[in-house]
């Protein structure tokens, strides 16, 4: 049983975060790089925070995190960001599937208790997720992922997993 | 078909059953192989990274991928013009179907090439994807390495949806549009309820919506937080399709499916809807228009895959038409959504009557709607659209307001120059 912890402190984002406000639609048409479009993240949404983000930061977020466009650049400019887990109690589908498939964390859990700067840690062990805010000392239940999307983040992300495997299982 | 002994099912998972080789219900993950994958230039240079990182050297169905340049129709600098040039070298080399520059938004070319068919399994490196459900197919949006996946395998995996049955019933008022049922259904579903489920219409309502009417719905259900929006099949659907003897495989639901939810509308009641710019970072507030009427407005956009094709650009000239003229403050865009579309407005005369009424008539494509291209509303601007979002920033500039409605509430405001309910114009024609 693989086990991954990931700890760090919250920052804060609002419900119904679309992914042109993590990253605007029209940057991406110069280039698709996430170390560049990095520069600009979360600019339309509110600029000093995007630039305020540390590698190891927690994003926590309202509902629907990730709604909108499915441009897969919300993803990889998170990751570039440094960022490799994000809290929310739903996020868009899309957004979702393009987190596990980037190797981001996507954690569906109750967020409401969490504040600005809370240290927090987050255990991935076999298919279900803790979530822990050690500021408050808090345990926080966690929606458990599907064995396929298990499969994929323990392989590095959907890349990695089809370049070991080639092709998909016909029963997952 | 399954037989009557096995559990009544939805029309996604019927779609989804036949795609994964056994009878799945909702909540089980299955691997399908999918009919037909569509990528824009906004995902399909991501795509082909993701693809060649896969190792991948051939397309698994190069005839059923398709790739659409309408995102950056056409491009304003050196570096888009050199993504757009990736995907032109990558499907010479792997002969697959291209789009190029000013053929339209891909959603609109899914349909009206014939690259869409009742029964399918479809998906597409763009959220609004989700349109193709009004065909009677399972159609969602994934991320380019989703799209990735399919471009090698042909093939991907997906958790069986529960379903929402919306039940359409009565019929649309004269003046209110099939956009004002999307922004109703909006207004009334939370998207977290909406999340990972897919919106199946149903009811009277439904049939006697017209097939573009039925992809405006599937178009915006992506919008209400939906995975997918699925209509039947009937003759509305083979008419517009129009694909000769291969008609597809219709999926009907079964009578006792379950659904997680149920939401009701009856037509007949419905009036024209608004929603408002955003605030400080939150969800579009819908409201009826009666709410902001008066509020002065500098563009008019009429365009996208939500609100730019013929039907939806004839019924805002209708509107016009009884205003007679344009007020002279307004910007007003039409932004065809094919150019088959465009072909048509020209043939028959609309396009001329466009023109002479002062409108900008831009090439077909997404156009203003992401702000990616075309025309940018200046500072603290008023935009009304017919698009599907309005996020702040989402037209290229995070100083302007833009409301979303109804092609016919976008005419009546580039009459007035305000926010003006459109059945005041299609009333004094009566």
């Amino acid at each position: 049983m693989t086990s991954l912890t990931i700890n760090g402190p919250a920052r804060l984002v609002g419900a119904d975060i679309n992914t042109d406000y993590i990253i605007s639609s029209r940057r991406k048409r110069v280039t698709i790089d996430p170390d560049a479009l990095q520069l600009h993240i979360f600019e339309d949404y509110n600029a000093e925070f995007g630039q305020s983000l540390k590698p190891d930061d927690i994003i926590v977020a309202g509902k629907n995190f990730g709604c909108g466009s499915a441009m897969e650049v919300a993803v990889t400019v998170v990751r570039a960001a440094g960022i490799s887990c994000v809290l929310a109690p739903s996020f868009a589908r899309a957004y979702y599937r393009n987190a596990i498939n980037n190797g981001l964390l996507p954690v569906i859990c109750d967020t409401s208790s969490i504040q600005e700067g809370d240290t927090l840690s987050i255990v991935s062990e076999g298919n279900d997720i803790h979530v822990t805010n050690t500021s408050r000392d808090i345990s926080i239940g966690a929606a458990s992922l599907s064995s396929m999307m298990i499969e994929i983040l323990k392989t590095g992300g959907l890349t990695e997993y089809l370049r070991k495997h080639g092709d998909f299982p016909s029963e997952i | 078909m399954p037989s009557s002994s096995v559990t009544p099912a939805t029309i996604s998972e019927k779609i989804l059953s036949a795609h994964c080789g056994r009878e799945c219900r909702a909540g089980e993950s299955v691997v399908c192989k999918v009919d037909a994958a569509m990528a824009t230039d906004g995902s399909a240079p991501m795509a082909i990274d993701y693809f060649n990182k896969m190792g991948g050297k051939k397309l698994a169905e190069p005839q059923s991928m398709i790739f659409a340049l309408d995102h950056y129709a056409p491009p304003d600098n050196p570096a888009t013009v050199e993504l757009q040039d990736r995907i032109r070298r990558f499907s010479e080399e792997q002969g697959n179907i291209l789009y190029d520059i000013g053929a339209g938004i891909g959603h609109q070319l899914m349909i009206e090439r014939g690259h869409v068919k009742p029964g399918q399994l479809i998906v597409g490196a763009d959220s609004h994807s989700v349109a193709y459900g009004a065909a009677n197919v399972f159609a969602t949006g994934v991320g380019s390495s989703d799209l990735a996946a399919v471009m090698l395998t042909g093939k991907l995996w997906f958790k069986v949806p529960e379903s929402i049955r919306v039940k359409l019933t009565g019929k649309l008022p004269n003046g209110v549009d099939a956009k004002d049922i999307a922004l109703e259904i909006n207004r009334t579903l939370d998207p977290a309820e909406a999340s990972y489920r897919t919106l199946e219409f149903q009811g009277d309502g439904a049939a006697s919506l017209t097939f573009e009417e039925r992809m405006l719905l599937t178009n915006m259900s992506t919008d209400a937080g939906a995975k997918a929006g699925v209509f039947a099949a009937d003759a509305t659907t083979t008419a517009y399709l129009n694909a000769g003897d291969d008609v597809g495989v219709a999926v009907h639901a079964d009578k006792d499916a379950v659904y997680a939810l149920d939401l009701n509308i009856d037509l007949d009641q419905l009036t024209p809807r608004l929603a408002r710019p955003p605030v400080d970072g939150a969800a579009a507030e819908i409201v009826g228009i009666e709410q902001d009427l008066g509020t002065p407005v500098d563009m008019v956009y009429l365009g996208t895959c939500t609100g730019g094709r013929k039907s939806d650009l004839e019924r805002a000239l209708n509107v016009l038409r009884t205003g007679g003229t344009k007020h002279k403050r307004v910007q007003l865009i039409v932004t065809p959504a094919s150019d088959r579309v465009y072909s048509d407005l020209a043939t028959e005369g609309m396009l001329a009557e466009f023109i002479a009424l002062g409108a900008l008539v831009m090439t077909p494509g997404c156009g203003s709607c992401c702000g990616t291209c075309g025309t940018i509303p200046g500072n603290e601007k008023v935009v009304m659209s017919a698009a599907n979002r309005n996020f702040t920033g989402r037209m290229g500039n995070a100083k302007a307001r833009v409301y979303l409605a109804s092609p016919e509430a976008c005419a009546a405001a580039a009459i007035t120059g305000e926010i003006t309910d459109p059945r005041t114009f299609l009333e004094a024609q009566q």
